[in-house]
């Protein structure tokens, strides 16, 4: 007999997640994207890195992150649910990684990549912080100078973390072109690495970029899925019924989702951000854009009848891009993971239903994923188990919620 | 031969012109045009401008946001190279830019579409060898060359991947970095520019960071042809809607070094 087709082989050895991902860089990174994916590829038959990048995980992270049943969460949606209806909502807590979000186990994972390639200079692009937060941190670590490039809006919006990554030793440099966002600030990092080529790496920090980037993040952040899988086997002694998480370029999800896409038993929804509305401006580049190619792979972008690229919004900085990684587009095109959008007055609704029933501060990113649960549970039974990825906690955004509620602070 | 071809077989190197479409404003990419052929250009490298030019400098990305900002479309771009085409029916045309735009309609449109507008090559930053079917298979079947890049990082065993299917010439980008004021050693560009010629009879082309006379003649003396856009925009810049007469005096400037600039054989 043969084997099932697995929807956990991709991408391809060209790096395409079928139609999607690819290297669509320009010739001169072409051959350090062909020297890196090289370089992946021994590194991951290599037990040595394997064991390096493990224990930084336990020991430096401090893997591995709680699964959490949200008793009271659950109770309060049942409230408003049909009779016997209100699945049990259980939250992988990445929230509470060293640097509070899930950036932190892949940069772990690149900064090694880095050193097995003799490279002595780090650079990365950041929306909501969360990501050059976690790259300045193993710069830190492994005394790598770091610059990260932010958007000069975001820099404005999310200061403590500007002030973090100083503290940690980067050069945080503020990017005027565009709408001064997460996209404005990777080109600038991509226009930094082709003219440092020799001995700059790039931390990507989502599951987006040329191969074989959306590749490896979506394995270094694949952490998340395998503990999660593990951990409700072994207090529930079985698999969820759903899993959810939010989408800017998608690696917290691809790493909760990865492990579960031949548990063909096991549903995923991921969380685009909505904005103002669908019809107004957004970052839901699945709902509402269309193939296309920018910053090095082909996927689904916001942009215009000519190939323009249009400008994301969200409440949340850190999903605030007009793309998506390669791999949700393949998945979405194959129906096996269903994707939704929620807006920003919906994420703040969830921001303080979480905050007030669990005593936890979510990050925007991941209230986004607390909405659509909020949205999907009452209509699953009481026995269904909903699992969500708390990928970032929140003390970063209270500035922005304060702002978003009228509250002077 | 094709107007592409014959752009090269003067004993003297082709100088080829970089503007971006639409800058300062679609009416005025035309006169602009013509004044690079008034000058002297060989080759015209129209830029189709895209929102996220990552392989720019500041100069190419002012006008990248210049030309959308005044409202330039992929037809505008497309009826400004028909034009151009009727004016000037032997002066070859290269569209230049990156993928998102070229593919947004399909590769097959687009290679149509640049055919029926006269069209003689494309140079798209961001397709490289890998991914060639995204764009090459429909350039090719509809006679359009696909111009391909080589950089300093383009080492030997990869010249052969970087010329399979190239035709037209081959764009050599002297600096390892973004379009702009940076400028390679000559010394650098003749080492490269001998290695491409011994992998190919097609001819090479040098650009990045060229903008004096001088640097033309002693890049033309090795090189087939000379690329020079960064200088040309900033001229654009500066005197907006009455660019033509300073950019077609530049121009002669650059030509004019490069008629006594004698190629020597490779």
């Amino acid at each position: 007999m043969n084997a099932p087709n697995s929807f956990r082989a991709q991408p391809d050895e060209r790096g395409h997640f079928g139609p999607y991902g690819g290297r669509y860089v320009s010739e001169t990174l072409m051959p350090l994207i062909l020297d890196l994916e090289r370089e992946y590829r021994a590194a991951k038959q290599d037990p040595a890195f394997a064991a390096q990048f493990d224990d930084l995980l336990e020991h430096y992270v401090g893997r591995p992150s709680p699964l959490y049943y949200a008793e009271r969460l659950t109770d309060t949606l049942r409230d408003s649910a049909p009779e016997g209806m209100g699945a049990q909502v259980w939250f992988k807590r990445d929230e509470l990684n060293h640097t509070g979000a899930h950036k932190i186990n892949n940069c772990i994972g690149q900064i090694l990549l880095a050193i097995r390639m003799g490279k002595t200079r780090i650079i990365a692009e950041t929306g909501a912080g969360q990501h050059g937060v976690a790259t300045a941190t193993v710069c830190a670590r492994f005394g790598l100078p770091c610059v990260i490039y932010m958007g000069a809006k975001d820099v404005e919006r999310q200061q403590p973390n500007v002030f973090r990554m100083k503290l940690l030793g980067a050069e945080v440099r503020a990017v005027e072109s565009g709408a001064r966002t997460l996209k404005d600030a990777m080109n600038e990092a991509l226009r930094d690495w082709v003219a440092n080529v020799h001995d700059t790496f790039y931390i990507i920090g989502t599951a987006a970029g040329p191969h074989p980037y959306p590749e490896l993040v979506r394995d270094f952040q694949s952490v998340i899925g395998r503990e999660a899988r593990a951990q409700l086997l072994d207090r529930t002694g079985r698999l969820p019924d759903l899993l959810v998480a939010a989408i800017g370029g998608g690696s917290n999800a691809i790493g909760l989702f990865h492990p579960f896409l031949d548990d063909t038993d096991v549903k995923m929804l991921g969380v685009e951000a909505a904005g103002e509305g669908l019809e107004a401006k957004h970052a839901a580049s699945l709902a509402g854009g269309f193939p296309g190619v920018l910053h090095g792979n082909k996927t689904y972008l916001l942009q215009d009848d000519d190939g323009q690229i249009a400008e994301a919004h969200s409440i949340s900085a850190g999903l605030d891009y007009p793309g998506i990684g390669p791999e949700h587009a393949w998945l979405k095109d194959s129906g096996r993971v269903d994707y939704t959008a929620v807006t920003d007055r919906e994420a703040l609704d969830a921001f303080q239903l979480l905050c007030r029933t669990e005593g936890i501060i979510p990050a925007l990113e991941p209230s986004h994923a607390i909405a659509a649960v909020a949205r999907v549970a009452k209509d699953m039974p009481q026995d269904a188990i909903i699992l969500a990825n708390l990928c970032g906690r929140g003390d970063k955004d209270i500035f922005t919620v304060a702002d978003a509620l009228g509250v002077q602070i | 031969m094709t107007r592409l071809a014959d752009a090269f077989i003067a004993d003297r190197p082709a100088l080829i012109c970089f503007v971006t479409a639409g800058d300062p404003s679609v009416v005025a990419t035309p006169a602009i045009l013509d004044a690079l052929v008034e000058g002297g250009a060989d080759v015209i490298e129209l830029g189709m401008p895209f929102t996220d030019p990552m392989a720019d400098g500041p100069a190419i990305q002012a006008a990248n946001i210049r030309a959308l900002d005044g409202g330039v479309t992929t037809a505008d771009i497309l009826r400004i190279a028909k034009e151009f085409r009727a004016r000037h029916p032997l002066t070859p045309l290269v569209l230049m830019g990156y993928a998102n735009p070229m593919l947004r309609r399909g590769p097959e449109w687009f290679a149509t579409a640049l055919h029926d507008a006269g069209v003689d090559g494309v140079i798209c930053v961001d397709v490289p060898p890998e991914e060639d079917d995204a764009l090459g298979p429909a350039l090719r079947a509809m006679g359009i060359d696909l111009i391909r890049l080589a950089t300093p990082t383009t080492r030997d065993a990869r010249i052969g991947a970087v010329l399979n299917g190239a035709s037209g010439f081959v764009y050599y980008v002297s600096v390892a970095g973004i379009t702009g004021k940076q400028q390679a050693q000559q010394a650098s560009i003749e080492d490269a520019v001998a290695r491409l010629k011994h992998a190919t009879d097609l001819p090479v082309a040098v650009g990045f960071g060229v903008r004096t006379p001088e640097q033309a003649r002693a890049i033309g003396r090795v090189a087939d042809g000379v690329v020079v856009g960064s200088a040309i925009v900033e001229i654009v810049a500066e005197h907006g809607p009455a660019a033509s007469a300073p950019v077609a005096a530049y121009i002669k400037t650059l030509s004019a070094a490069l008629a006594d600039a004698r190629k020597v054989s490779a």
